[in-house]
């Protein structure tokens, strides 16, 4: 019997459309209009500059751990932009800029990254969920969600965010085998910032791309320039277009950077060259959405100043939030206190009662409510 | 009314709550075409369709994690881990995921999920398809865990469980499955996850147990009470976690001797918890040390042996009788 080729050779679309010396494919370019384009251009820097205080807060002592985005910026807002607010969106743990623009309060994502369990409450009929830490185990629950989605005849498309490390992990696989077998309406968004945390993508995987993933399991995978937010824009508003018509899942990676630590940490320094992060900056995806927004002179004046001003306000709400109340740590364990929990609930409200009465000092931390976490000195 | 195995009683549980309720789904590995490979979701499929009753493809990870995005929604899935000693593959989505969402989210988001397994020996089976360990999900904060040990019991658990706002891992012994059939009521019935039942009275000596060791404890009781003229309590614990230390305490106030009996490996097991929860509450009553009844501190070591590994009526009528004369 002869060898026989069963599948045609496989392809993988690349898409760029504005590049890092500002070179434009007119031909590709979407049709955005003017006021989204200032709404996308804010959200980037808002996302930039939070990053940026969020670090000096980190620094300071006054948040804890958090993963930083700089440099993903387009990848994030440029792709959650083609959201509804009825449609679900699902991060990982870096998607700070993604999160703030679909609603997240600044405060409450500053309270999550100082240990506060109320930062990862959405708003009622929010439909995100809250970060989740363990590595690609959240791409499941949106093809569940998308499922569910489905079953209930709602028309809501499901987003969800990991980066190429997850692309190892067994959930990653196992997520995008239900959704291509189920057809559901779900974007997975690979943000290939090329690091997880020390490990190189080359050491992550064989593949040459980490879209082709996708065709292993029947949905389309495409690659696009991460920093180039016209190319995010336009790859996720067909996927989720396609999802919405009941053409099934896409994998979008968005081929980017971490211009920062891993987490605050984390000592970059230690395992990639600053000649790379350098040559990286060179394509910084703010940069090149401003340059394109002067060329059309929808540059505002002040932007920074104004988003700056909404940073510090947060912040502001967010010092102001008092001690916790620790007894609540009971409060969401299940619906309703089993009766050994309610008794340990009990215990502790003695104790703190009785600590209270002894010695007044000692039932307030010594420190102010936001610097319960020790500050790396890295 | 009508006589059921263990089986029938379960497929009865869920064919009566995916009737009432619409949100209810059932997910796994062959519980579609193939009724399961115990035949617990037998028939459901045809009932209820394909969208309802999901053949998932083989990935216990996939099968926990979609439930979860399928319950954050507002579904109600009941997943079926085809054998409990697969669930390592979704361990980290229980433990990551389905006890800590009501947590996470503060309470906008809850996991009503059940989560159904096969569990134990003495089944003559390969590795991995005789395990107990129901003590993993016992010690994760925000799981509900209940193994019923007859149909009637395990029917009402079934719909219990279901209709909790919380996750529930319901464990089912792979022996009791068609060992006896029991009168089923056609009408719906429940019980309460986190309480325990005394099956049997008696003033000398505290035996606890569930599952398929329950039958165990209740022929020692039988046994004890004729050739030694020694009556016990038979305690059915039903839940594992919460676990129901109230009617524990009382019986062993009562009696001040316990043995407890569990097909889990003893160390860390569920034993070592009652026991403790006894310390705390029947302390001063107690006559004799608690003794526990238990498989070895070994892996499952294989069929030819399995029997001198689960506990047996001779070793627990050997606890029994230790603790009687201490």
């Amino acid at each position: 019997m002869p060898r026989t080729i069963l599948e045609p050779r496989f392809q993988v679309e690349y898409l760029s459309i504005l590049d890092s010396d500002g070179n434009l494919d007119a031909s590709l370019e979407p049709d955005i209009p003017a006021d989204d384009l200032k709404r996308l251009h804010r959200g980037m820097l808002l996302g930039r500059r939070l990053d940026e205080r969020m670090i000096r807060l980190q620094r300071q002592g006054r948040i804890g751990t958090f993963a930083p985005i700089k440099g993903q910026e387009a990848s994030q807002v440029g792709a959650v932009m083609t959201l509804r607010p009825t449609d679900w969106m699902v991060p990982s743990f870096r998607e700070t800029a993604a999160m703030v623009w679909r609603g997240w309060p600044i405060e409450k994502l500053l309270l999550l990254f100082s240990g506060y369990l109320e930062g990862g409450q959405p708003a009622p009929g929010q439909n995100d969920l809250p970060v989740t830490i363990p590595v690609a185990t959240q791409l499941p629950h949106a093809v569940g969600l998308a499922y569910a989605a489905q079953y209930r005849g709602d028309d809501a498309v499901v987003m969800a965010f990991c980066g190429d490390g997850a692309t190892s992990e067994g959930d990653f696989h196992e997520a995008l085998n239900f959704a291509g077998v189920w057809h559901v309406p779900v974007v997975f968004v690979v943000q290939n910032n090329q690091w997880a945390i020390s490990v190189p993508l080359k050491k992550q995987t064989h593949s040459r791309t980490l879209a082709q993933k996708a065709l292993a399991y029947g949905l389309p995978g495409l690659q696009v320039d991460g920093n180039d937010v016209l190319a995010v824009y336009v790859a996720c508003r067909e996927a989720v277009e396609r999802a919405r018509a009941g053409d099934g899942p896409t994998l979008i990676e968005c081929v980017t950077y971490r211009l920062g630590v891993h987490t605050t940490a984390d000592d970059p320094t230690k395992y990639r060259s600053a000649e790379e992060v350098a040559a990286w900056e060179r394509k910084d995806p703010l940069t090149r959405l401003a340059a394109y927004l002067q060329k059309k002179d929808l540059l505002d004046e002040g932007l920074t100043e104004s988003v700056d001003a909404e940073i510090a306000a947060a912040v502001q709400r967010f010092e102001a939030v008092g001690t916790p109340d620790p007894l609540t740590m009971f409060d969401h364990a299940y619906g309703e206190a089993p009766a050994h929990l309610a008794a340990q609930r009990q215990a502790l409200a003695e104790r703190l009662r009785d600590v209270g009465r002894a010695a007044p000092d000692e039932a307030t931390p010594p420190s102010p409510p936001m610097r319960g976490q020790r500050a790396s000195r890295r | 009314m009508a006589k059921l195995n263990l089986v029938k009683a379960l497929n009865l549980a869920l064919l009566q709550e995916m009737e009432r309720d619409q949100d209810v789904l059932v997910m796994g590995e062959d519980v579609g075409v193939d009724g399961g490979v115990f035949r617990v979701t037998e028939d459901l499929h045809r009932t209820f369709g394909s969208r309802r009753v999901i053949d998932s493809p083989l990935a216990e990870a996939g099968i926990i994690g979609a439930g979860v995005g399928m319950a954050l929604y507002g579904l109600k899935p009941v997943c079926e881990i085809q054998f409990s000693g697969f669930a390592f593959q979704c361990f980290h989505q229980i433990e990551n995921h389905v006890a800590r969402y009501r947590m996470r989210s503060q309470g906008r988001f809850h996991v009503p999920m059940v989560i159904r397994m096969p569990y134990g020996g003495g089944v003559r089976a390969l590795e991995h398809h005789s395990e107990s360990e129901e003590q993993f999900y016992a010690h994760i904060p925000g799981l509900k865990m209940v193994i019923p040990s007859g149909p009637r019991n395990a029917r009402a658990l079934l719909v219990s469980a279901i209709r909790d706002p919380d996750p529930v891992v319901f464990f089912e012994h792979k022996g009791l499955y068609h060992a006896a059939k029991e009168d089923v009521p056609d009408e719906i019935e429940t019980l309460p996850i986190g309480r325990a039942r005394v099956v049997r009275e008696g003033g000398d000596l505290t035996l606890i147990a569930y599952g398929a060791m329950l039958r165990l404890a209740r022929e020692a009781a039988e046994t004890l009470a004729e050739a030694d003229g020694v009556e016990a309590d038979v305690l059915d614990l039903l839940s594992i976690s919460p676990l129901d230390r109230e009617t524990i305490v009382a019986s062993v106030r009562k009696t001040g001797r316990a043995v407890i009996v569990h097909e889990a490996p003893r160390s860390f097991g569920p034993g070592a918890e009652i026991a403790a929860s006894i310390m705390d509450g029947a302390f001063l009553s107690l006559e004799a040390p608690i003794a526990r009844v238990t498989s070895w501190d070994v892996p499952f070591p294989g069929f030819a042996r399995e029997k001198a590994n689960v506990p047996d009526l001779a070793r627990v009528l050997g606890a029994a009788r230790e603790t009687l004369a201490f």
